[in-house]
């Protein structure tokens, strides 16, 4: 089979296709912008629900794909199509025709210093749930001192027209439980609050992790959004919600403040979405051909799509998604 | 009859076969994002008011979504306008406030 087949992103949903690609007889070309594989998984310490080591994941793609072509620290500086070919060209000067092209270009966090108050960037003990990933791998972070009290900002930039994105995140909710539960165990002297509007625990084991925060690891859990956060004068934070449930204005002293920033569309595929003329949905992310059918399928044929740059996934349905496209290319070049 | 010290008192049940949505009704015509509360108090944390009244728009938009009469905690409202700030779902709720006032004229 010589049909070239380009993968663009290296984060787990461009290696899982690549992997599955390979097993078919395929020899599949990733382009990766960062000068590693792996993605933001690569950037988590232990992936719900079961504890796993992102470095287990990352380490078991990487050995299963030393057959592909990859392209670390290159980015697409153009794609377009001639015929039934897509030609990309790359920014170390190698172009490619392709006859299928899969984006696997995944998610942004939010940024959160957009949300000016929660005061990230502004105050120092105001992190977000990467930053606290960071931590828990090992890396030292001189804004987190042992902290009495900690609390936990759902939905920041998800669910939030003025952040311009009106869309659920999804994982962050039990994501942010996980953390709770992770922090707790570093510091089991902290109190942890959590902040949510509503608790949206959907998937395999989700809810074991919520009960567990509750009953052993003492988590608050307070029903209100976050709707400012200041210094007090001996460089605490003070964090204001309402109480929802109780009816009453609320407000706490904490030493960290994670704030949990949802997914957007990756920015940087702007250029190829106008090049390769693909559709947006209107929520942000990458238009599939059909939202229950056609999840994998662009507008153009030859494109395809796998993982959360169709919306916001958790990693084992962006593997899922990954094996399913490298299905999907398989049968549309053995059509073609 | 007899007084045995007993005596019914009144139910607190909200019924919605009987309540009156009238004010509700008309405010989604002027208002039309007020369909759109998903309750999570930002407006009442951030309101300057509510530590000391108990103003909570958030528990004005609900009682109105229950046909109760909102005017007694209205008039704790200072119209400072801090609320429309922070509403995750851009309602203008200071607008919303004085489309009530004039629902009660």
């Amino acid at each position: 089979m010589k049909d070239n087949i380009v993968i663009i992103g290296g984060g787990v949903a461009g290696m899982e296709a690549a992997r599955q690609l390979i097993a078919l007889g395929h020899k599949p070309i990733i382009v990766e912008k960062s000068n590693s594989l792996g993605g933001h998984v690569a950037s988590w310490y232990k992936l719900f629900p079961d504890m796993t080591p992102a470095s287990e994941i990352i380490a078991r793609l990487t050995k299963e794909i030393s057959d592909a072509n990859v392209f670390t620290g290159t980015k697409v500086l153009s794609m377009t199509k001639d015929k039934d070919t897509y030609s990309l060209t790359l920014d170390n000067g190698v172009t490619i025709a392709a006859k299928a092209v899969l984006l696997a270009t995944g998610f942004h966090l939010f940024d959160a210093s957009k949300k000016e108050e929660y005061g990230y960037g502004v105050y120092d003990k105001v992190i977000t749930n990467r930053d606290l990933e960071a931590l828990f791998r090992g890396e030292k972070d001189a804004r987190i001192d042992n902290p009495k009290a900690v609390g936990f900002v759902h939905c920041v930039g998800s669910r939030d027209l003025k952040a311009g994105n009106s869309q659920c995140s999804k994982v962050c909710c039990m994501t942010a439980v996980k953390q709770a539960i992770e922090m707790k165990e570093k510091f089991p002297q902290a109190e942890i609050y959590c902040f949510y509007m509503d608790l949206r625990l959907f998937g395999k084991k989700y809810e074991d992790f919520y009960i567990n925060a509750q009953r052993d690891f003492g988590v608050h859990f307070i029903r209100g959004r976050v709707s400012e956060v200041g210094e007090t004068f001996d460089g605490r934070l003070q964090v204001k919600a309402e109480d929802t449930l109780a009816g009453k204005p609320l407000k706490v002293q904490v030493d960290t403040l994670v704030l949990m920033s949802g997914m957007v569309c990756n920015p940087t595929v702007s250029d190829l979405v106008r090049q390769a003329r693909l559709d947006i949905d209107d929520d942000g992310f990458l238009k599939s051909r059909n939202n229950i059918f056609d999840i994998l399928e662009s507008n153009r044929p030859g494109v395809f799509y796998a993982g959360a740059c169709t919306g916001t996934k958790t990693v084992p349905e962006t593997l899922a998604e990954a094996r399913a496209a490298a299905l999907e290319i398989h049968n549309y070049l053995k059509d073609g | 009859m007899a007084d045995f010290g007993f005596k019914l008192s009144k139910s607190s049940t909200l019924d919605l076969d009987k309540v009156d949505l009238k004010v509700y009704n008309l405010l989604c015509k002027t208002d039309p994002d007020i369909k759109t509360c998903m309750a999570c108090g930002s407006c009442s944390a951030t309101c300057t008011a509510a530590p000391f009244s108990g103003m909570s728009m958030r528990k004005v938009i609900l009682a109105l979504q229950r046909g109760q009469d909102v005017r007694p905690m209205l008039g704790k409202c200072m119209l400072c306008g801090k609320c429309t700030m922070v509403c995750p779902r851009a309602i203008n709720t200071r607008h919303l406030i004085l489309s009530i006032c004039k629902c009660y004229d």
